[in-house]
């Protein structure tokens, strides 16, 4: 097991733990002598206190909200049979990766002072803005997650409660809760740490008058390498960001339970009477909500100033009138693509053993096992920023990585791992311990055993893993932008550039490359989930 | 749990294994082009190959065809790193002084200057193609630690379809128009702490105004409804009516004197006029500068880059590649820019020790005042 460990741990301690250290120390010792006397001035500070409350509330808030309107969502994908589910599933995966300019300003076309509801409603630097957005995003980590347990929980237990005459509510409150509760808890967890590290949405969403900790340290490091106020925001988030992690790993463990899973055909079932109305609704809320501003994406990119068209898509192709410096667009796909495979399977690896690791056996308590698996989702909750500046600092011996292609890669696997384990951990521990000591007395080789036993389990989550790992990597922005990268833009980061100058064509560009990036997402999100289905009558 | 223990060991091995192979790959296509560099050209014949690393903003363009040419002459390969805005850039290489990440340095402009030059980034160098630059530009004419390239302004930028017209009011000819009631929730600007072109208008306003009034007019401006975005293209693309193709609702937004070219020139479908009208008035003179990184062990090939940079060549290449302006009178422009782009006659300029001196301040107090 400690051999094991060594690997994640060595990854994340060379390619997280050193460099952030290196850049927080810097901090508060500036000239060679230790200087505490930043952690006073800066918390000492009343816009601080502000900073600080109101990163925490807003993303309690998102937490809230993103958990009341998904929760519905993943029981109507583990439970209800209906056309087009497979597809819908990857659709709505799709806005988790989109880089947030793009979101943005489709959001804006919806919710702004000329969107579509005209002057009626204008939430553009609002607090809703940032919840509705951050809804948006998250929407999927919740359908997944628990929609990943949920759709292979036996609806027996249920279906016996209720034979027992339990209400349909108390079935679900004192038989599917508990069960699926750990599920529940990472989802939100994740969700949290998400709200609560936002920094696109608030920057581009929220207005002047909104400010999170990310932005905070985003200003003192980038924009005026103040290092001794960054230090301190750092740290603050990062305490917050292990208490939560504390919190929800204890709330997890006591409730993991062991349970046969079954196949996602046999749990699902068609809608009936009343449920086709639940169904519905739900539908309408991720047509709307989800679809919305994808469908404002997917019509800017198409609406050109002579009507709707595909010309912005045909410039993509064409030799640029003034190329260099945009990336040719196709070489941005590839790049993107790369990376995103790069990024997988190092993702994979170590995130699988990490998953390995931490799920370990959960009847025994075990300190180091909670300390490692809080090492892994570290990497979620700091800021891009620092983890980019640290990597300039830390990255350049023994070999200088800094300009090196890998460097990107290396920084979507440390956002994509903490999914991987997140995605592995909740199945590897629902495996029956007794399946695997029958097998062993039956004369099977340990080997054996994971091939026959955890292997066939595990594989549709490390098909999920994979896509989610994928996913992660095509639409990453914060850190691709903000670590010094080689020549090798990615499609995010060939959008901000096409908006970042005039011209109706250079906007059409972004919209046309947003469009592609999503489409590239959906279908590799969608892949997976085909490929995934024949293999299910393993189990 | 000793059979586990030896799974593990082999999985262990696998993934080393593996991830060293990616290492291994990577530091290899890194290494390959620079690992026969030595000093500069060799004498005649085929100059041995050199790599230099040009550190630099996400801004910098130039065509595929000029850099090559530069290549094939030199036999020096040229690598970018780009690390975000030019605010972001300099920070960069402060922090990574004793270990600079390249040989070269270019998009420092005159409102950061003194913070790369008191930080003791550059090396001096005096490239004798200085020679053919307007020496108005060269600001550290004494100790030559820059090189100037070229030459920006940032501007208010209005829309013309809204103003002029029949029953329309009059466009914007000075700063204080601004804060007239028919330009009342009609301005969007950049952020001096997150925005170079911000932070140049800001500048702009205080030597406009003078130290002790600039907040007076700031704080008109903000009572008159003014926007305050954090970035260029959201306060260009989003908020402004003709970057954003009527969905913004602001039409005057601070962009450069370049932009409207970059209209015509990214117009869709073509056009033959541009929309985007130049507050001259309420430009700001932005430089920007190339210099040596301390600490290079390519000083011949930077040196040769440098004045790659100002040959005519370059500098000719450069308005439509970054929408700026050459520094060598020489250089002829492109028609779209000698047609649609203002070059304004009496930018406002400030000299850049004033600048460093009180930018911190500047940005602090205005934060207060139109943020607080």
């Amino acid at each position: 097991m400690v051999a094991l460990a060594a690997v994640p741990v060595g990854f994340v301690g060379f390619f997280f733990v050193w460099p952030v250290a290196r850049i927080v120390v810097r901090g508060f010792h500036p000239d060679g002598q230790w200087d505490l006397s930043a952690i006073g001035d800066v918390l000492g500070n009343a816009s601080t206190r502000h900073v600080i409350w109101f990163t925490v509330w807003q993303a309690a808030a998102s937490t809230l909200l993103t958990l009341a309107l998904a929760l519905p969502g993943a029981y109507v994908f583990a439970r209800f049979a209906f056309r087009g589910k497979n597809a819908l599933r990857a659709a709505v995966t799709v806005p988790f990766v989109l880089p947030t300019i793009v979101v943005a300003s489709a959001f804006l076309g919806i919710i702004g002072e000329r969107g579509i509801f005209g002057g009626r409603v204008d939430l553009d630097g609002s607090v809703w803005a940032i919840l509705l957005a951050h809804l948006f995003f998250n929407y999927a980590v919740v359908v997944r997650t628990v929609g990943g347990l949920w759709s292979h929980l036996d609806p027996a237990f249920e279906d016996a409660a209720r034979t027992l005459g339990a209400s349909r509510w108390k079935a679900m409150r004192e038989v599917t809760w508990p069960l699926l509760r750990p599920a529940v808890v990472s989802a939100a967890a994740i969700v949290y740490l998400f709200s609560f590290t936002s920094f696109g949405v608030v920057l581009l969403l929220g207005g002047q008058d909104h400010s999170t900790l990310e932005v905070g340290i985003k200003r003192a490091t980038l924009d005026r390498l103040d290092l001794r106020t960054a230090s301190v925001l750092a740290i603050v988030q990062m305490v917050a960001v292990i208490s939560l992690l504390l919190l929800s790993s204890v709330a997890t463990r006591r409730r993991a339970v062991q349970q046969r899973l079954l196949a996602v055909a046999d749990v699902a079932h068609r809608p009936r009477g009343l449920e086709r109305w639940f169904l519905a609704a739900n539908l309408l809320l991720m047509a709307v909500l989800l679809g919305g501003p994808m469908a404002v994406l997917v019509e800017r990119s198409l609406h050109t100033s002579s009507g709707y068209g595909f010309d912005f898509y045909r410039a993509l192709v064409e030799t640029p009138r003034v190329a260099a410096r945009f990336v040719p667009p196709l070489d941005a796909v590839r790049n993107s693509l790369e990376f995103a495979t790069v990024a997988t399977m190092i993702a994979l690896v170590v995130g699988g053993i990490a998953a390995f690791v931490v799920a370990g056996d959960v009847r025994r308590r075990s300190r180091p096992r909670a300390a490692f698996d809080l090492l892994l989702m570290l990497p979620l909750g700091t800021s891009a920023v620092t983890v980019g500046f640290g990597f300039l600092i830390a990255l350049d011996r023994p070999v200088d990585l800094r300009a090196s292609w890998i460097i990107v890669p290396i920084a979507h696997a440390l956002i994509a791992i903490p999914f991987v384990v997140r995605i592995l951990v909740p199945v590897l521990r629902s495996i029956d311990d007794r399946l695997r000591e029958a097998a062993t007395m039956l004369g099977a080789s340990p080997g054996h055993v994971w091939r026959e036993i955890d292997l066939p389990i595990v594989r549709r989550a490390l098909l999920v893993a994979a896509g989610f790992a994928f996913a992660i990597s095509l639409g990453e922005f914060g850190a691709t932008l903000f670590i010094a990268r080689p020549d090798r833009p990615t499609m995010p980061v060939a959008i901000f550039r096409y908006l970042s100058q005039a011209g109706a064509a250079n906007f059409g560009a972004a919209m046309a490359m947003s469009t592609i990036l999503m489409v590239i997402t959906a279908t590799a999100i969608f892949a997976i989930e085909r490929f995934r289905t024949p293999g299910l009558g393993e189990f | 749990m000793w059979h586990r223990g030896r799974r593990g060991a082999a999985v262990v091995l696998l993934a080393l294994t593996a991830s060293m192979g990616l290492l291994a790959q990577a530091c290899a296509s890194d290494k390959s082009p620079s690992a026969s560099g030595g000093s500069g050209a060799s004498s005649g014949g085929t100059p041995a190959p050199q790599t230099i690393t040009v550190v630099t903003h996400d801004s910098f363009a130039v065509s595929d065809n000029v850099l090559q040419a530069f290549e094939d002459q030199t036999g020096i390969t040229v690598k970018q790193v780009k690390g975000g805005d030019a605010g972001a850039v300099v920070n960069q290489a402060i922090l990574t002084k004793d270990h600079p990440q390249g040989d070269v340095l270019y998009g420092i402009d005159n409102t950061l200057l003194t913070k790369g030059l008191d930080a003791g980034l550059f090396e001096p160098y005096s490239s004798p193609a200085m020679s053919a630059v307007d020496p108005q530009y060269d600001l550290d004419s004494q100790q030559h630690r820059v090189t100037p390239v070229d030459e920006s302004d940032v501007c208010l930028n209005y829309d013309k379809t809204k103003f002029g017209g029949a029953g329309q009011p009059a466009a914007p000819q000075t700063l204080e128009d601004l804060t007239k009631p028919e330009f009342k929730d009609a301005v969007v600007v950049e952020n001096p702490a997150t925005s170079s072109p911000g932070l140049a208008f800001l500048v702009a306003t205080v030597e406009h105004f003078g130290d002790s009034h600039y907040l007076d007019y700031w704080r008109q401006l903000k009572a008159n409804g003014l926007k305050v975005d954090d970035g260029w293209d959201q306060a260009y693309n989003n908020d402004f009516t003709v970057g954003s193709s009527g969905t913004g609702t602001r039409s005057v937004v601070l962009s450069y004197a370049t932009s409207p070219p970059a209209d015509v020139v990214f117009a869709n479908p073509p056009k033959d006029d541009t929309s985007v009208g130049v507050v001259s008035d309420s430009c700001f003179k932005q430089i920007e500068f190339v210099g040596v990184l301390k600490g290079t062990s390519h000083a011949d090939a930077a040196h040769r880059f440098i004045d790659f940079m100002l040959s005519k060549q370059f500098q000719e290449d450069m308005p439509l590649q970054m929408y700026v302006y050459p520094v060598r009178p020489d250089a002829a422009l492109p028609d779209v820019f000698t047609k649609f782009a203002v070059k304004p006659p009496n930018p406002i300029e400030l000299d850049p020790q004033s600048i460093g001196a009180n930018r911190e301040r500047w940005i602090d107090d205005w934060t207060s005042a139109v943020l607080g």
